[in-house]
């Protein structure tokens, strides 16, 4: 099993003066650029760290937003490429149907892995939904510029005989020309976060892997399950290595220490879905029979109800306990032992994966706690990952 | 409701009423809450009421994208000459779809009217002429839409399925023609001098969405047009003040007979 270190780069400075949305809507003069520049090279730190630790990399992107001030996912990765030697840089990832110009991500993915000499994984990725207003594309056709995009950066990546033309329904040029090209052939590897069972078939079709965030317990097993199914269905080669969990790690000497990391952490998860309800159900974002759901709700927003524990009761992500959230499976927390078989059941439990997306750090859990996290993780708990893969 | 085929399109229409014709183009929101309108209408005039592709059960053929669609298939309607030469009536959305119409070509068009229209942006870049309706809270938005929110304000939760999925669909077409740019077609301003119409453009005097002051240089825009307002009403004055309007449009339309 692969194990990757994520984090958000979390502004969380500012928290204390938000309410009712951290994102969208806040006014940047809550960002002190000096205090700003400190978090940057710190998280970066931590990252840099990853690559004696034998733990990838995980980068990502959000916008207007406290909870994240990782705005273009590629400058860290860019940064990293040169930093580290030795493990992969992933992407989770490039909002391509927000992106308005898809040479220009295929540019960027291409340079950055011709720079680390071939160690990039491409995650392309829908957004969440309160993405959609910062960068003001249409909701209503989002997955279909999506993969226009997604099949252009591909063919853009992987055609290395001069100019080709692309006149499509969303995107148009032509002298499409990228480059450099890729060090990785035919490309690096494709990664698409997904949140359900009919998506992880699209994936699967495709043969990208999949990156399950937040799903815990019980969601994340049909999503699985999908994915397995279609891919022999379409005859594709199935290996734990297409599918990816990500969870909230605190690793301690004692329970308590562990318990203590991963309630810091947890501050992820208490802010991550506050925003003015507004943001949250943008029209044909979702599915018509999810808005029509939404819309019988009156703004509660069809993501209530995600998290749930083992037994079906509703948990708030606000107000998440580490309990809680060890039930729910998205939290492994406690000794080395205790994580280890946390992660172990979780893992029988959902059939097995190939990537463990470790959220290393978040909220406010600071520069020494994060180090002695990834450090002892990597000293007790990875050198045990990989009986898992072979289980 | 029935369905009328337009080419390849199948679209759900209502059609009541007897009297000279008049086609009238909604908005993106509230379709259901126009029956009492419909019924004023229908007592004095034949009243055709598409629901457009993509809203409610009509089907959206793939490639249409832009209110541009729409005007088009409107004009093969009205080339058909099924109703003859209709009064055009557009609510909101639908107002931009009539403007879109009508500088095209007002042939087969008797006169226009616009409620609440959209559209037509007339301020600067930093200006916003149409309230921004996907960034409002809907404490917010209700409140500019309506006088008397308290009182139009739907009860959601006692919908049906279908129904809800309806008013999915139509607020999912709205965004899909209606995003980006918000609400208008920049290139519209320039040929309004093509409306060559008489023309009725009626406005709830509490808009919050489009004020009367937008109405009011919209009319102004319009080679040969008139400007009402309503009080008591906001963004939907047909649905508030049902029958303040259907007289408006009674009026407007005998007076240019006469």
């Amino acid at each position: 099993m692969q194990v990757w270190h994520f984090s958000e780069m979390a502004y969380h400075p500012a928290w204390p003066e938000l309410r009712d949305s951290y994102r969208v809507v806040i006014p940047n003069r809550l960002f002190d650029p000096k205090i700003g520049a400190d978090l940057y090279h710190r998280y970066l730190d931590e990252w840099a760290l990853c690559d004696e630790l034998g733990i990838n990399i995980m980068t990502n992107e959000h916008h207007a937003t406290a909870t994240c001030a990782d705005s273009v996912c590629t400058i860290p990765m860019a940064i990293l490429a040169r930093e580290t030697k030795q493990v992969r840089l992933l992407a989770l990832g490039m909002p391509i149907g927000n992106r308005n110009d898809p040479i220009r991500v295929a540019e960027e993915y291409s340079m950055l892995d011709v720079i680390s000499r071939g160690r990039i994984e491409m995650g392309f990725v829908k957004g969440v939904s309160f993405e959609i207003s910062p960068a003001n594309t249409n909701p209503a056709d989002l997955m279909e510029r999506f993969w226009e995009a997604h099949d252009l950066i591909l063919r853009a990546m992987t055609s290395h005989d001069g100019p080709f033309n692309w006149e499509g329904t969303h995107f148009h040029y032509r002298s499409v020309n990228v480059w450099p090209r890729p060090w990785q052939q035919p490309h690096p590897p494709v990664w698409m976060p997904v949140g359900s069972p009919g998506s992880a078939m699209e994936a699967a079709e495709r043969g990208m892997t999949i990156g399950v965030l937040n799903t815990g317990w019980v969601r994340t097993p049909p999503i699985f399950e999908a994915y397995r199914r279609k891919a022999a269905e379409v005859g594709r080669p199935m290996s734990p290595q297409r599918l990816a969990y990500m969870a909230l790690i605190g690793v301690g000497n004692s329970r308590e220490e562990g318990e203590r990391r991963a309630n810091h952490i947890l501050g992820y998860s208490r802010t991550s879905g506050i925003v003015a309800p507004q943001f949250m159900n943008p029209p044909g974002y979702a599915s018509v029979a999810q808005s029509a759901h939404a819309i019988k709700a009156s703004g509660a927003g069809f993501r209530a109800g995600r998290i749930q524990s083992r037994d079906g009761r509703n948990i708030d992500p606000r107000t998440m306990t580490v309990a809680d959230a060890i039930d729910a499976g998205l939290v492994f927390a406690g000794t080395p032992d205790e994580v280890f078989d946390q992660l172990s059941a979780f893992y029988d439990r959902v059939g097995g994966f190939g990537h463990l997306l470790m959220m290393g750090q978040g909220g406010l859990l600071d520069h020494d706690e994060t180090v002695a996290n990834l450090t002892l993780f990597s000293r007790e708990v990875l050198p045990r990952v990989g009986d898992l893969a072979a289980m | 409701m029935e369905r009328i085929q337009i080419g390849d399109v199948s679209l759900e229409v209502l059609i009541a009423g007897d009297g000279p014709p008049l086609l009238f183009l909604h908005g993106g929101d509230y379709f259901a809450q126009h029956r009492v309108f419909f019924d004023r209408l229908a007592r004095r005039w034949r009243v055709v009421a598409p629901r457009h592709p993509g809203f409610g059960n009509s089907e959206r053929p793939e490639g249409f994208r832009t209110v541009n669609d729409l005007a088009y298939l409107y004009l093969d309607l009205l080339e058909r000459r099924d109703f003859g030469k209709p009064t055009l009536v557009g609510a909101s959305f639908g107002g931009w779809i009539a403007l879109e119409i009508c500088i095209r070509s007002c042939e087969a068009i008797d006169r226009l009217v616009l409620i609440d229209s959209v559209g037509v942006k007339f301020g600067g870049r930093e200006e916003r002429d149409i309230a921004d309706i996907y960034a409002l809270s809907s404490d917010e938005l209700l409140r500019r839409s309506f006088f008397d929110p308290v009182r139009l304000a739907p009860d959601y939760a006692r919908l049906s399925d279908d129904e809800l999925n309806e008013i999915a669909r139509d607020r999912q077409a709205t965004a899909l023609y209606g995003w980006r740019p918000y609400m208008h077609n920049p290139g519209l301003r320039q040929w309004l001098h093509r409306v060559r119409v008489p023309s009725l453009a009626i406005w709830g005097e509490n808009d919050g969405i489009v004020t009367p002051d937008y109405g009011r240089k919209l009319s102004r825009s319009l080679p040969d047009a008139r400007f009402e307002t309503i009080s008591k009403a906001g963004h939907y004055p047909q649905i508030e003040r049902p029958d303040e309007v259907a007289d408006a449009i009674n009026q407007f339309a005998r007076a240019e007979v006469l």
